[in-house]
Order: C-alpha cells, then structure tokens, then sequence
C-alpha cells in the first residue's frame, strides 16, 4: 500500500528496459518501502540484466520479469497479471515507446503503423487493462509517459508527437473519470531528456536526465497530481511556445 | 453495460466511498455498508462467508475515523460502518457497569452518564470515538500511569467472527481470543457490544494544576516523581525550542474535583454541556502551519501559561478535549493533511526522548501539538502499545521536505531502545520494524488465525505493514 507520505510497495513498470522508467523505479526504492516490483518488457538479455540490477540495488525486494511485447497484444493481459499477483499494486508505469524515423517524411506505411501501436495503442490497451484493476482494488496510480512533444508538433517529430498527443489526451481525461474512486493517473511531459532513445539527437534547450524526471514522478505520486513536467521550467517554455504564430515556431524549432 | 457511467466506472459498486484516517492522508476506496442493526450486520458477514473462498471481499469495521492513518481503511473490501448500532442496552448504577453496542461513542455516554455521576475509565483527546474501536486499539487517556488502557476496563465483549458466528470474550474465560481483540486493530472480527466499567465522580468539574517546566530534564524529573499524586496528568512541548530551552513545556495535572472544591458554584456539581463553539473553516491557504506560524503559537502557549498555578476549576471538555472544540480541527493542516508520530519507550531511555526532541529541533519541525506524558504497565494484549515508560506524541503536516528521512530516523531511534509506534496512529512505518516494536506480534497472529483462518478482515494499515 502507498503510505501518507507517498513512499509505495510495489511497482509494475510496463517498458521493463525503459531508462526512465527504471529511473522511477529506484527513484520510488529510495522510501525503502519496495518490497515487489515487476518488469514487463521483451524478453532478453537487456530485461532480464536490469531486474538482476535492480535486485541487487533493492535488498529485500524481489524483482521479477515478464514477457511484454508492445507489438503483440495476447503478451499483455498476462503482463499486467503478473503485476497485481497476490496483493494490491501500488503504481504501474506505462514507459513503452520509441521515436521513429528521425525523417518522418521518408518511414514506410509499416513503420508508422507500428509507431502508432506502440506508443499509441499498446500503451491504451495497457493501460485500460491496469485502470480497471486499480479501480476494483480501489487504490494505486497508473503514471503514463507523455512528452513535451504533446504540446506541440514539430517538421522533425510529428510521427511521435502524434503518439503521444494521442496518448496523453487519453490519459488526461482518464484521470479525471476516475477521480474520487482512489485510483490516481499521473501523465508526465518530460523535456528532452538525455537517454537511448536521444542519443546522438541535438540537445533541446532544458535538455535533463532521467534522475530528474523520477524526482519529479515521485513527487506528482506524493502530491496526487494530475499533470507534471520535468524539468518545471519546460511547463513554461512549451506555453510560450505553444501560442507562437505557426511562422514564428517554424522558425525556432528550425534553429535548434 | 450502464451507458449512464464512463465504461470503467460499470464494474463498480455505487455506494464505495473515499475513506482516510483523521490526518486525512492516502486516500482509498471501499463499499461502506451501515448496518442498523446487529441482525443486518450478521447476515451480511454470513453471506459474505457464504460465498466462494477467494472471491469474497475482505472486510473491516469502522467507527468514527480518529485512527490517524490507514487502520480503518480497506482498498476494493468492504468497511462496516458501526456508528448506527449505537443503543445503550443496559446500566447497573451499583456496580457502574453499562453494557453497550459497539458503535456508541465516547462523546454519547459522557452526556448520558456525567449527569448521573459516572466518568468514562479512559477517554483520548477526543470523545468522538466509539466503543468498538476504543477497544480495537486499546486507546489511552491522561490516566494511563494509575487506571491503564481501555481493554483492561471491559468487562466482557460480544466478537462477530468471519464465520458469522458471535463469540462471548471474557478476560478470564477465553483470554487469548480477547486480549487477541483488544488492539487486534478489528482483524480478528466486528466487536458488536460490550459490558464496560465506569468510573463514579461527584461532579462534572476536574481540579487542575498547572507547571511551567523550562526544559527537559526538569519536566521528565518532574514526571517521574510527582506523577501518581493525580489521576490525569500530560505536558505539552514546544519542538521548536533548542539549546538550553530544549524540552520547555507546560505540565496540566488534576483529579475530579469533590464537591466541596466547587464552593458556591455546587448547586449543579455534575452539568455537562461540552459544546463544541468553532468549526475549522471549508478552506484551509495550503502551508499556513509553517514554521514560523508555528514557532509563534509555541512561544504564545508558553508565555501565556502560569509559571504555576494550583487548584483551578475546568470543564470536563476543557481539561480532557480542547481539541473538541473546534470541529474538524485537522482540517487546519489543509488537503495535503498531516501525520501524528506516537512512539512510546521504556524507562531508563530517556536518551531516546533526547534525541527525538533533538532532532526535530534541529529539523525545525512545526509540530503544532507535541505531547508527553508517563504510561504505567502494559495490559496482557500481545499488540497493546501502552508501557511502562514514556510516551510522546507529534502532529507534523506532510508537506514538510525530508520528513519521509525524519521520521524514518526517530522510528529507529525508538526501535532501537526497544520502543514502538502506535499503529493507531502510524501512517508510514516501515513493516519490518512491526515485529521489533511487537515482539509478541506472531503471538497474535496465532490467535487471529483461529479466528479468522481465510483472512476475511484485513485492511490498508495491515497490508501495508505486513501484520
């Protein structure tokens, strides 16, 4: 169970190799209150090394893997099973997702079908799954990764930034359907943040690290909030940035 | 499909509630039944029992909502609301026993029995609590160094266990079944009514002394050596004051005062009228117990105290329940709401005590209200939290950064002169400390398994500590 100072007990982080997700996840094992967290992500050898990682980071926790392939939806039911064995789930973390092609202008038919599944889809079939879950249980937190790019497309990401625009209007309004029934939904917009899936990429302005975007997620779970950024200051750069005139924005996002 | 409600709201129940403690923090929700009768409430946990093992949600009593934290909440189970089942069902003005139904409260038998001339044997520092869960948490008052915990002032309960069946506990009769329940934190079944002891007075007024302790050596001394002269006694601490101030407190003592203390007042020794005059206003500016709102009341209830002062007349609600007066006085803390930290620790660790007080000082801690005062000897119940010793209490808003590590910190200091929490009033504990501050917990495990050997009741608070 979640304790009056935020401090959780168990974690189900669904993108099992995520960077940030598992930043969240130490970052929630610092309280010293973890005592089970499962990851679900494709199998191999990068799962199963951060759950033998992670158990060892999280003495008296036990750290479990599972199968979950956002590209193949009979994996997720048992996926989300595996999260709620046996006692209540504190948080699950919905941290499934990739870039695409860095030219959307050049991606096949395939390859943006694909994007759309899994940051789009898989993360709604997912995360309905884990809601109803959390409503019968009556408590716990589902954290959805959205993105800045939410806010606003850019020529360079519309393929993503349509994902997660999708995504993050979802959980948006999820959020507020189950408000009163102790289930919380957290949707998160990071900044660009220093990880695989940026390497090499030009760093934003408030470009941050994984460990911020935890504190930040710990911090949201604590509070009960609906919608955070991280780091603050990209919540106010992204709502100047969001009312420039098309021209102008063109403009910035092209000098980066 | 209901095309009413938003189709992930369909699978729930209409009548599940958000409950939280009194501190008002992790909110969860659970189907609240209110049974208006002791039949109702039987078959309803015989249906329950009824229905195929596993399937069935778990269940909890509830009474009025002053535990703190998370005892009387159950994620997804169903909590019983007991505060309808609330007759008097008998009262022997000989003996002073008075047989009554679970969901009675304090507050209710206080207006009918003070009258007659009959005190509740322990009341906390509030009176809207039940009976039901006056027992369920063995509960405490000023008196505990002369007349002990509320169990040790029952005569005989009457237990609906898992099964539906009703079980007479006795103390002598089936001891390990009763003291199991006396602080068994309603997991081993719904007290549905009890035989209590009152206490006789002769009026309604209580004599009270008053001390102004510059720090903490003095006000331990003082405690220890001047104690069991009164029936009720506690001191209020400022956390804020360090260095040489370190501890600085006001001690209020007194008895019920006989009626030759009230003089000309006498004509009406035993009135009682404790209304409460404030209610907390709707909206709280969030952080307005700060550290220096804080720092100023402090300073304020100190100067304002006698240096000392013997022999004053006070109300039953002004000497027991200040706090009563102001209707939902937690909401002062605001949405984020508040944790109480009641640890209690044996004589002899008074370094302990130090070093909590130390520590918050020095963490600027706004606790608003610190409270300590001497337990006498633990009753037989493997999970009662009274001993002989000390106990302090602190109320400290969420809000406060690092309290998480604050905490944590004075939880082991406390574990480790072999002291303990209140589970009344935990929120945050870590579980493996549970067994080290109740060493007799698998004691009452045992017990509770016979009673309840499918684990029907159960709740946030043991979930999360692992009970």
């Amino acid at each position: 169970m979640r304790d009056a100072l935020g401090a959780v007990q168990s974690v189900l982080l669904v993108g099992g190799t995520s960077e940030i997700g598992l930043a969240i996840v130490r970052r929630l094992g610092r309280d010293g209150r973890l005592r089970r967290v499962v990851l679900a992500g494709r199998p191999g050898e990068r799962l199963d090394q951060a759950a033998q990682s992670l158990g060892a980071e999280l003495p008296g926790c036990s750290v479990t893997a599972v199968a979950y392939d956002a590209l193949c939806e009979s994996s997720y039911a048992a996926a989300v099973d595996a999260g709620f064995a046996g006692e209540p789930l504190d948080v699950a973390i919905l941290a499934v997702g990739r870039l695409g092609d860095p030219d959307p202008l050049t991606t096949t038919l395939e390859s943006v079908r694909e994007l759309a599944r899994i940051n789009y889809l898989s993360a709604v079939e997912t995360g309905t799954l884990v809601v109803h879950r959390l409503l019968q249980q009556g408590s716990g937190a589902l954290v959805v990764l959205s993105s800045v790019a939410a806010e606003r497309s850019r020529a360079d990401n519309f393929g993503y930034a349509s994902t997660k625009a999708g995504l993050d209007a979802w959980a948006l309004g999820l959020a507020d359907a189950v408000l009163g029934s102790g289930v919380q939904v957290l949707v998160v917009r990071p900044g660009f943040v220093r990880t695989r899936m940026t390497a090499g990429l030009p760093e934003a302005p408030l470009s941050t690290s994984v460990d911020v975007v935890a504190d930040a997620v710990a911090d949201g779970l604590r509070r009960g909030s609906t919608l955070i950024w991280a780091p603050v200051a990209v919540r106010y750069l992204m709502s100047g940035l969001r009312h420039l005139p098309r021209p102008v924005f063109r403009a910035v996002a092209a000098r980066r | 499909m209901n095309a009413a409600k938003p189709f992930f709201l369909t699978g729930q129940e209409p009548q599940r509630r958000l409950l939280t403690g009194w501190g008002g923090t992790a909110p969860t929700a659970a189907t609240v039944v209110e049974p208006e009768s002791p039949g109702e409430l039987e078959r309803l946990v015989r249906s329950l029992a009824d229905g195929r093992s596993g399937a069935s949600p778990a269940l909890l009593p509830r009474g009025l909502g002053r535990s703190y934290g998370d005892a009387a909440q159950m994620a997804g189970g169903v909590v019983v609301d007991l505060t309808r089942l609330d007759r008097i069902l008998g009262f022997d003005p000989v003996t002073g026993v008075v047989d009554v139904e679970a969901g009675v409260s304090l507050d209710r038998l206080l207006r009918v029995f003070v009258p007659q001339g009959w005190f509740v044997p322990v009341t906390p520092g509030t009176r809207f609590v039940t009976v039901g869960g006056a027992i369920a948490c063995d509960i405490h008052g000023k008196n505990h160094h002369v007349s002990g915990a509320f169990g040790q002032h029952v005569h005989s309960l009457e237990l609906l266990t898992a099964s539906g069946e009703i079980r007479t506990l006795t103390p002598d009769a089936t001891p390990a079944e009763f003291w199991a329940t006396v602080s068994g934190m309603g997991l081993t079944g719904i007290v549905l009514r009890a035989c209590l002891q009152l206490v006789p007075i002769e009026t309604s007024v209580v004599r009270v002394d008053t001390l102004r302790l510059p720090d903490l050596d003095t006000l331990l001394e003082v405690l220890r050596t001047t104690d069991n002269q009164y029936q009720y006694s506690v001191a209020w601490v400022d956390m804020l004051a360090t260095g040489a101030a370190l501890g600085r407190s006001v001690v209020t003592r007194g008895d019920h005062a006989s009626v030759e203390h009230l003089g000309d007042r006498a004509d009406d020794p035993l009135a009682y009228d404790p209304r409460a005059r404030l209610g907390a206003p709707g909206w709280i500016p969030p952080g307005l117990l700060n550290r220096l709102s804080v720092r100023a009341f402090n300073e304020l209830w100190f100067r304002k105290a006698p240096r000392q002062r013997s022999g004053e007349l006070q109300s039953i609600a002004a000497f027991f329940h200040p706090l009563d007066g102001v209707r939902n006085w937690n909401r002062i803390y605001g949405r984020p709401g508040f944790v109480q930290w009641q640890c209690a620790v044996p004589d002899g660790s008074e370094q302990a005590l130090r070093g909590v007080f130390a520590r918050c000082a020095a963490a600027g801690t706004a606790s608003f209200l610190a409270v300590l005062k001497r337990f006498g000897a633990a009753d037989p119940a493997p999970l009662s939290f009274p001993t002989t010793g000390w106990t302090l209490a602190l109320d400290i808003p969420t809000g406060l950064h690092g309290l998480g590590e604050l905490l944590d910190g004075l939880d082991r200091l406390v574990v480790d002169v072999g002291g303990r929490l209140y589970l009344t009033k935990d929120a945050r504990t870590r579980a493996d400390l549970v067994p080290l501050m109740y060493p007799r917990l698998d004691e009452w495990r045992e017990v509770r398994e016979r009673l309840d050997p499918q684990r029907r009741f159960d709740s946030d608070l043991a979930r999360r500590l692992a009970l």
